[in-house]
């Protein structure tokens, strides 16, 4: 079963070579896979670099520690959030696409050299971003606002990037309709691959938004056009730079239903009503990136309150379906497998010692409880003066990006490895604790800027103590203890990350290999695990455990809702 | 809760025939019709209304 079968595709005579994957019995498409591997892999290396720059930003903003002098902090920031939130997501959301489409849907991939040319350009804008962020003259940050100005080289890198990733989405597009003509499936896709879709139509967006920005922005630093206004800057890079990240949100939603259907062999309870909260994501998602020009007094209160307040709820609301619906349908696949006493017996029962289940798991309850719940409050355009511009704002997106989009990225990884590399997992005692170390610090991160911010600490400056400043500020002691308990928290997000990589490194060349009659996996998949390639519904709501734990996630989101705008009344100044 | 008849026929292997198919699953089968609805709707409400809004601020002199 495992060896390769040579067949001819369609009346083009070209021949793809497949094999038929032991495990989940799909068949695999040698370019596909050799296309996830590169991206995979790609992935894994920038966010081992991004993830240094990340500690090395987090040693330094605990004031006990302060590690880097200013110069190079910011340096540094700007290439943490370059490696990150750009290079290490968007090369495994190429994986992702490519697995979504040929390896779910079982087809080959459409046009391959020009998915290798793609990924060529993302290689090589990645490393020429850091090789012009470290050279020292492109120390802008992430959002590298005008008038700040970096090297040319800078934009052009960013450019190329968005051009190998908008190839990469065009060539998954290319694939679906592939596989639709080439008959490799029947009906709908399955749910997780429309919900690659979703995010590869976000992707769209995202990269067109970036290309309307970076070019004259790269324009204006070859000294070819005088100047770009800033707030028109602000609006078209936040249509790239917040996106980004809603690709995240589609793609690592995809990612739990995919996890969920594997490892407890879970269907989506209804493919309507998930299919339904994805056509939300594809209408009002992209728009949350106004929440960002909240404070802007350029732009009318019709703007944003449409935008966010409005428009984004549907989007929200649509996220909290999927928090339903993928622990309910972990309860109903757990139910049907036996574990049926109590409340919580299907929780207690569930694969806990598999990394790819319990990063999932983690992933999906911080993302709802820290990311999610936060994310409404600084889309709000009336709290969101509480915090805007605090450091309260990385403590958002460290709630959604590393702690829900990375852990289920990460996550995934566990099966990607055994299934796409053929390699199983080494050190599995070691790696069934590494989503909890890494769950544990970027929680951590997340709640203790959350909690600085709310005391007032600036998002970026380098020294909270301000010395030197000529208007002195004394934070008060607990915004301190935070920032150092932030730093503590980086410590074992740090932990966890290199563990991490040296897990999947060390296991795609020295792992057992899996291509050998008899190989068993030592985090083995469900016996039901090809619902993941199926479209069907649970159909059950018979979930008390699933509505107990909705339940706590509502009153939670309403008390802290509440406390935000009692906190807003207490500081309003007009009586 | 019991199965209703529409997801029982969210469980059927069977792809519906086309004339069967409910209309609004014939538009999210379809990833370009998306694709289209995607773009815009963020490119009419975010980005066209915000660079218009910014590009009606009179300017100072």
């Amino acid at each position: 079963m495992t060896a390769i079968e040579i067949g001819h595709i369609g009346t083009s005579g070209a021949q793809y070579q497949y094999r038929t994957c032991k495990f989940t019995g799909r068949r695999v498409e040698r370019s596909a896979e050799l296309l996830i591997r590169a991206n995979a892999v790609a992935a894994v290396v920038f966010l081992a670099v991004g993830g240094l720059f990340g500690l090395l930003v987090a040693l330094t903003r605990w004031p006990a520690v302060q590690l880097l002098p200013a110069d190079w902090f910011y340096l540094v920031l700007t290439g943490h959030g370059a490696n990150v939130l750009l290079f290490w997501i968007i090369f495994f959301e190429i994986a992702l696409l490519y697995f979504a489409s040929a390896v779910i849907l079982g087809s080959r991939i459409a046009t391959p050299k020009f998915a290798w040319l793609g990924f060529l350009l993302m290689i090589v804008g990645a490393v020429m971003a850091n090789y012009a962020v470290l050279k020292g003259d492109s120390t802008v940050m992430f959002t590298s606002y005008p008038p700040m100005l970096a090297e040319h080289w800078f934009y052009l890198s960013l450019i190329l990037f968005a051009v190998g990733a908008l190839i990469g989405v065009i060539v998954f597009f290319a694939t679906l309709v592939v596989a639709k003509a080439e008959n490799t499936y029947n009906g709908s896709v399955p749910l997780v691959t429309f919900g690659a879709i979703t995010a590869a139509i976000i992707a769209v967006f995202t990269l067109a938004s970036g290309a309307i920005i970076l070019v004259p922005t790269w324009l204006w630093s070859l000294g070819l056009i005088s100047g770009i206004d800033t707030l028109m800057y602000k609006i078209v890079w936040w249509g790239m730079g917040h996106s980004s990240q809603q690709i995240n949100v589609a793609a690592h939603i995809s990612i739990w239903y995919a996890i969920a259907a594997m490892t407890v062999g879970a269907k989506p309870l209804s493919e309507k009503v998930s299919r339904f909260a994805f056509l939300m994501y594809i209408l009002f998602l992209q728009l949350a990136s106004a929440h960002h020009l909240l404070a802007e007094p350029g732009l009318s209160s019709a703007w944003k309150i449409v935008n966010t307040s409005y428009m984004m709820y549907l989007a929200v609301m649509a996220s909290m379906i999927h928090g339903l619906t993928v622990p309910g349908a972990v309860e109903a696949a757990q139910r049907r497998n036996g574990y049926t006493r109590g409340w919580f017996e299907w929780l207690t029962k569930a694969p806990w010692g598999n990394p790819a289940f319990s990063g999932m798991f983690m992933s999906l309850v911080m993302f709802g409880f820290i990311g999610g719940i936060t994310g409404v409050i600084l889309g709000t355009e009336q709290l969101n003066v509480l915090m805007h511009n605090t450091i309260y704002v990385p403590g958002h997106f460290h709630g959604t990006v590393v702690a829900g989009t990375t852990l289920a990225f990460m996550a995934m990884t566990y099966i990607v490895v055994p299934l796409i590399f053929q390699r199983d997992i080494i050190l599995p005692g070691l790696a069934k604790w590494q989503p909890y170390i890494f769950g544990l610090g970027a929680g951590g991160i997340s709640l203790f800027m959350m909690g600085a911010g709310t005391l007032g600490v600036p998002r970026r400056h380098w020294d909270i103590a301000m010395t030197d400043a000529a208007n002195a500020y004394e934070f008060s002691p607990a915004a301190y203890l935070m920032m150092g308990l932030n730093g503590i928290s980086a410590i074992f997000a740090a932990t966890g990350g290199l563990l991490f990589v040296l897990l999947i490194v060390g296991s795609v060349l020295f792992g057992r290999r899996l291509d050998v009659p008899g190989a068993k996996l030592n985090f083995p998949l469900h016996d039901d695990s090809k619902v993941v390639s199926q479209y069907g519904s649970e159909a059950t709501f018979k979930l008390p455990g699933t509505v107990t734990l909705v339940t706590i996630f509502f009153l939670t989101f309403i008390l802290y809702y509440f406390v935000n705008w009692k906190y807003l009344s207490e500081i309003w100044q007009f009586n | 809760m019991g199965k209703t008849d529409n997801d029982a026929q969210d469980n059927s292997d069977e792809p519906l025939a086309p004339a069967d198919t409910p209309a609004m699953q014939r538009i999210l089968d379809n990833p370009f019709l998306l694709l289209f609805i995607g773009v815009t709707m963020p490119t009419v409400l975010y980005l066209l209304w915000g660079v218009m809004e910014v590009a009606s601020i009179p300017v100072a002199y």
